[in-house]
């Protein structure tokens, strides 16, 4: 569906159901250069079963309209800006990779307003590599090829996406390819380079709190996640082995699973 | 990719390793190396919720092998990865898979713009069967670059044609013409059989789908029938309302809006949803784990089937028998530096030959050689003749024969991978009986 | 050999295989080949101008899928038969074969979902036209009758009502009109023939019942060879008119003349429609097929008694509101059964249990033998629920005017030991009835 935030033309896919403003929400926050088809094997489920679920794609990514926002502070604002929007008080936040920045800050920033955290492949910093970050300033599309290449697992290399012909690697690819690389994946890159405040907003976070992380993730490796959950009260920690960073994509069915017991366990359905 | 210049560069597999690795994980299939032929119509629900988890398509998985199943997925996976498209769905056949990406871009009343060079069961298809479901084509030649765009209709849905039309071997202009459909709003599609993507990858092109008939060089055996379409996830099918039911909430689906939900694999998704589930024309797992089998070795045959070609071409040209000879790596053939740019790696297999004597020698030649088999079909691994105005496009009337670029004197071949001079042997044996048809019997 | 009456005798030697040619095998040999080697020109010119019938290419016709396609013929009483790779493929098939864009069809409401998808929504875009009669009374399709109608098409035993169909009182309207009555009888074959109560066509899905194994997908049509395709050129342009894909054969008049036999239909579907549309049965799958149809006989007797035991337990257990089975419908539709099936009525089963969707689901769930699986027909009984299920693509109202009700439950009763089907049965009764102690979401 589309709506506006800022006066700009916002899209969020709803999972497939109309958008129930009687059941609780839950929003997707995607990774950097991504869009909201990255959570279809997510978002899918809570849609159908008690829930009101938005994918967004950031302002000046996938269908919305806009500038990419320049820091994660900004989008953090922005996150609470669309709760607000779409005429909710709260809501639980799911994030993957530069999404878990964004949420992390979000839900230090509006602790009221944000009632579950899951971050998936998530870390307190992702400093980036100078050349990947020049590489995506400039648009070339080796920056995009870099990222699939690292954000996979060895495994995931090979495929093996639950959907039935669909090879995820490429499609990742394609998604980051769909708008011109310097505006969305060159921005983002900069933005999670330049955040510091991830270890200080986590200290603040008195909600219950998911990672999951993945044994094969390069970009945000188990070490660095657990040192933000560590920092987060009472939070969980789940582990998938044989995975990388693109989990969401390499073991979509094990994500769900974890995700759906968090989720509903914490944040009931209304049914 | 070279990894000689400096700086970071991806590691993603290349081209060989896909052909044996891409689609399957051992380690979620009990540790098996080779893919598990999964020889089975149906798959046990967790419970109900898994059931219609699955029917609404919350999440991946088998319902029925009608629809996908295991063994089809690592094929459609592993040529995906080839062509370096976001999806694939194989079908039962290659006619299949054009026609079902016909239907699902296509209704009635819709028009295609198509390259008139092609397979003749893809002629008669987009000629004579379509119009019965009221989808019109214009052709137009596959040099004409500019005719594709002048042919473009209001209603036209997409621009289709083979790489390297059969059988007169004359190339389409891919890059350009991929230029003029994109500035049309409309897809194009290539059916690249005859290059596979070790020749070819026509998304690297701007192609937005690539279909295949697997039977042939991808598999290479002959011994299973299969096609396949991969899509390339570039193409925006929401920029205009060309599309609706990509685009449009699809009442089959609980209003789904396939474009909009699956983006880069929508159309995929689509073909498979809606085409798959009620046309059926799906592959079985045996023959999708054959046509696997044919793949591992693609690049070792590639490379023999084109440097045998190139042999054939030379040989063929020297001879006192040819009245002409079509290739591309023929330095005068007109696309010889267009074809050096698409296909790098190797011209193809394929070569038209004029055998001087007329319809009498090449019926003479085709009956008298022996290796060489005498059937209907391209790219198997041994080599393969035809006379096509006595063969494949016998159905053809006079008009579209000649509109096909078909002469009486013409002989197909389509190169194998055995030793070149029993290849070379066994055409003196058929040149000599065509320069003399009365004094060899005709069995 | 003289022409067999018995189907389990059919099942083993109907056709005219006796042995493999080449070797004397007497096993049908799996031919995995795409073509054939022609023996010269003048032969390949034969069989590309249908001058002479012989192998071209896998797509169009094999010699394994021959035995098979020669067996299904005979065992339904038809003339010719030809497989494609799924029953959906051969229900496209038989629609396209006889229709073109701006003709419409008329087809019996009940049916299988799948169909109702390609009928409603996939062939519409092909601007073909599905009008739906209420086969209750069989004047409803003589009411949507036009000058455009081509063909009307049914199931033998449709799911969920299991009401059989009127096959001779609809064809004989048709023969009236020279259209023809396609019907899908993959849910009773062996215990009714349509082609001799005045089908045209038969259409099967092999995958079921046929096949029996689940391992493999196929389906085929059968042409009966008693339908004049001629008779009214105007009504069956298809069969009447040149076609310039075969040098402008008109296929009504050609093919009677070649084969001195009217199996018009079956020719012009497997030279015209494998050659375009190409949905090719796999051999492998073929062979598979040939497996278990020398035992459906055996196994429909099996099936049906089963089934029989099955109605008779539920019909007094306290937690089912309703069986539905062609025997236990009232007056004229019970009749029907009575008149079109021979030695059983069937496999399928359904129940409505009392309790709706949930009990339905606890149901499901606690079932141990029975699998819950997309399918009918195999060896092992199967279930489902089709209003989370295979139904869960149709809208609310499609899904009632399907007679799809929450706690609806379709059983297809294997052919295992009578007594562990309805033991499994009990136990998950037992559940079904049970209040639920959780939330549910």
């Amino acid at each position: 569906m589309k709506f506006k935030v800022n006066n700009e033309e916002v899209y969020a896919s709803t999972g497939g159901r109309p958008f129930d403003k009687n059941k609780p929400l839950i929003i997707f926050v995607h990774g950097s250069g991504l869009t909201h088809m990255t959570w279809v094997l997510q978002t899918r489920y809570f849609a159908f079963h008690g829930y009101s679920v938005l994918a967004l794609d950031l302002p000046g990514h996938g269908l919305s309209g806009g500038k990419s926002l320049k820091s994660i502070e900004e989008m953090a604002d922005w996150i609470s800006n669309v709760i607000d929007a779409v005429g909710y008080k709260e809501a639980s936040l799911v994030g993957h990779s530069q999404g878990c920045l964004v949420t992390v800050e979000c839900a230090s920033r509006y602790q009221d307003k944000i009632k579950t955290l899951s971050l998936i492949g998530g870390a307190g910093a992702i400093p980036m590599n100078p050349e990947l970050l020049s590489l995506a300033e400039n648009s070339d599309p080796k920056a995009v090829d870099l990222m699939m290449d690292w954000a996979h697992g060895p495994a995931g290399h090979f495929g093996g996406h639950p959907v039935p012909g669909l090879y995820h690697i490429n499609t990742g690819g394609m998604l980051a390819k769909s708008r011109t690389i310097k505006d969305t994946l060159g921005v983002d890159f900069r933005a999670c380079d330049n955040y510091k405040n991830g270890f200080e907003a986590a200290k603040k976070i008195k909600i219950p709190t998911l990672s999951i992380l993945a044994t094969d993730d390069k970009m945000c490796p188990v070490k660095e996640g657990k040192k933000l959950a560590d920092l987060i009260d009472g939070s969980k920690v789940d582990i998938i082995d044989n995975c990388g960073h693109m989990m969401l994509l390499e073991e979509a069915d094990r994500v769900l699973a974890v995700l759906k017991k968090f989720i509903t366990t914490n944040y009931p359905p209304k049914t | 990719m070279s990894d000689k210049k400096k700086g970071l560069h991806p590691h993603t597999y290349k081209f060989d390793t896909l052909s044996l690795h891409a689609g399957y994980q051992p380690h979620k299939n009990a540790g098996s190396r080779q893919v598990p032929i999964y020889q089975t119509t149906s798959y046990l629900f967790d419970d109900v919720d898994h059931a219609a988890a699955l029917f609404n398509l919350e999440r991946g998985g088998h319902i029925y092998s009608r629809i996908s199943n295991p063994t089809v997925g690592v094929l459609e996976e592993r040529v995906a990865s080839l062509e370096g498209g976001t999806a694939a769905l194989a079908t039962s056949s290659g006619m299949a898979a054009i026609f079902l990406t016909v239907m699902t871009l296509c209704e009635s009343g819709d028009h295609l713009v198509v390259s008139s060079q092609l397979y003749g069961g893809t002629v008669n298809l987009f000629r004579l069967t379509l119009p019965k479901f009221g989808i019109k084509t214009t052709f137009v030649k596959p040099r004409d670059t500019e005719g594709f765009k002048k042919a473009i209709q209001k209603n036209t849905k997409c621009i289709f044609g083979e790489l390297v039309g059969n059988p007169g071997n004359e190339l389409m202009n891919m890059p350009e013409v991929a230029k003029i459909a994109h500035d049309a709003g409309i897809p194009l599609i290539i059916d690249a059989t005859y290059q596979t993507p070790y020749l070819c990858k026509p998304i690297e092109h701007g192609a937005d789908i690539v279909v295949h008939s697997l039977t042939k060089w991808m598999a290479g055996h002959g011994s299973s029938m299969a096609g396949i379409l991969v899509e390339g996830g570039k193409f925006d099918w929401m920029q205009n309302d060309k599309f609706p039911t990509m685009t449009k909430p699809y009442e089959g689906y609980h209003g789904l809006s396939f474009a909009e939900e699956f983006g880069p694999t929508a159309f995929t998704m689509k073909a498979r949803a809606e085409g798959m589930r009620d046309f059926g024309p799906c592959l079985s797992p045996q023959n999708a784990w054959n046509v696997l089998q044919g793949i591992e070795t693609l690049s070792v045959r590639m490379k023999k089937h084109c440097s045998n070609a190139e042999e054939m071409v030379k040989y063929l040209l020297g001879h006192e028998s040819v009245a002409w000879v079509s290739h591309p790596s023929v330095p005068d053939h007109p696309d010889h530096e267009l074809a050096k740019k698409l296909l790098p790696n190797g011209r193809g297999s394929m070569i038209a030959f004029g055998i001087k004597g007329g319809k009498d020698a090449g019926v003479a030649f085709i009956n008298n050689v022996k290796l060489a088999s005498h059937l209907a079909n391209v790219g198997d691994t041994r080599t393969l003749v035809i006379h096509p105005a006595s063969g494949t496009h016998s159905q053809m009337d006079e008009a579209t024969l000649k509109f096909a670029g078909l002469s009486h004197d013409m002989i197909r071949l389509s190169v194998g991978i055995e030793d070149i001079d029993d290849i070379k042997n066994d055409f003196e044996i058929g040149f000599r009986a065509a320069r003399k048809p009365r004094l060899v019997s005709n069995q | 050999m003289t022409k067999l009456k018995n189907p389990e005798t059919i099942a083993l030697h109907g056709g005219d295989y006796r042995s493999d040619p080449a070797t004397t095998a007497v096993a049908v040999p799996l031919y995995r080949t795409t073509s054939y080697q022609f023996n010269s020109t003048e032969h390949a010119a034969n069989l590309f101008a249908l001058k002479e019938f012989g192998n071209i290419y896998t797509r169009i016709m094999n010699p394994t899928n021959d035995v098979l396609e020669k067996r299904v013929a005979a065992l339904e009483s038809g003339l010719a038969c030809v497989s494609v790779g799924s029953g959906q493929a051969a229900s496209t098939f038989a629609i396209v074969n006889i229709c073109s864009s701006g003709d419409n069809f008329i087809s019996s409401t009940d049916l299988y979902g799948g169909t109702v998808n390609l009928f409603t929504h996939t062939l519409k875009k092909l601007g073909i036209e599905c009008r739906y009669a209420d086969p209750a009374d069989p004047k409803n399709f003589e009411k949507l009758i036009d000058e455009k109608t081509r063909c009307f098409y049914a199931e033998t035993l449709p799911n969920p009502y299991l009401r059989v169909f009127p096959i001779q009182e609809v064809a004989d309207i048709g023969r009236k009109h020279n259209i023809p009555l396609i019907m899908d009888n993959t849910a009773s074959p062996v215990i009714c023939k349509p082609i001799e109560h005045g089908a045209a066509v038969v259409v099967h899905s092999l995958t079921k019942f046929i096949g029996g194994h689940g391992t493999v997908i196929g389906g085929c049509l059968v042409d009966g060879g008693n339908f004049d395709w001629t008779a009214d050129p105007k009504r069956q342009p298809n069969f009447n008119e040149p076609d310039a894909s075969y040098g402008g054969a008109i296929w009504g008049q050609v093919v009677p003349q070649l084969t001195g036999a009217n199996v018009t239909f079956a020719v012009r579907a497997r030279v015209c429609l494998l050659r375009d549309l190409g949905a090719p049965l796999a051999p492998d799958n073929a062979w598979g097929i040939i497996q278990g149809l020398e035992t459906v006989p055996l196994r429909m007797k099996q099936h049906c008694s089963n089934a029989e035991k099955v109605v008779n337990y539920l019909s007094k257990h306290k937690n089912v509101d309703r069986v539905i089975y062609p025997t236990l419908h009232e007056g004229e539709i019970a009749d029907r059964s009575k008149k079109y099936f021979k030695g059983g009525n069937g496999a399928l089963v359904g129940i409505e249990l009392k309790g709706g969707v949930e009990a339905g689901k606890k149901f499901i769930e606690a079932l141990k033998m029975f699998y819950h699986v997309a399918n009918i027909g195999d060896a092992r009984s199967l279930a489902i629920h089709p209003a989370t299920t295979t139904h869960s693509q149709l809208t609310e109202e499609e899904l009632l005017s399907a007679g799809v009700t929450p706690g609806y439950v379709r059983l297809s009763i294997g052919i295992e030991h009578p007594d562990d089907i309805i033991a499994d049965l009990e136990q998950a009764l037992g559940a079904s009835g049970k209040p639920s102690l959780k939330a549910v979401s």
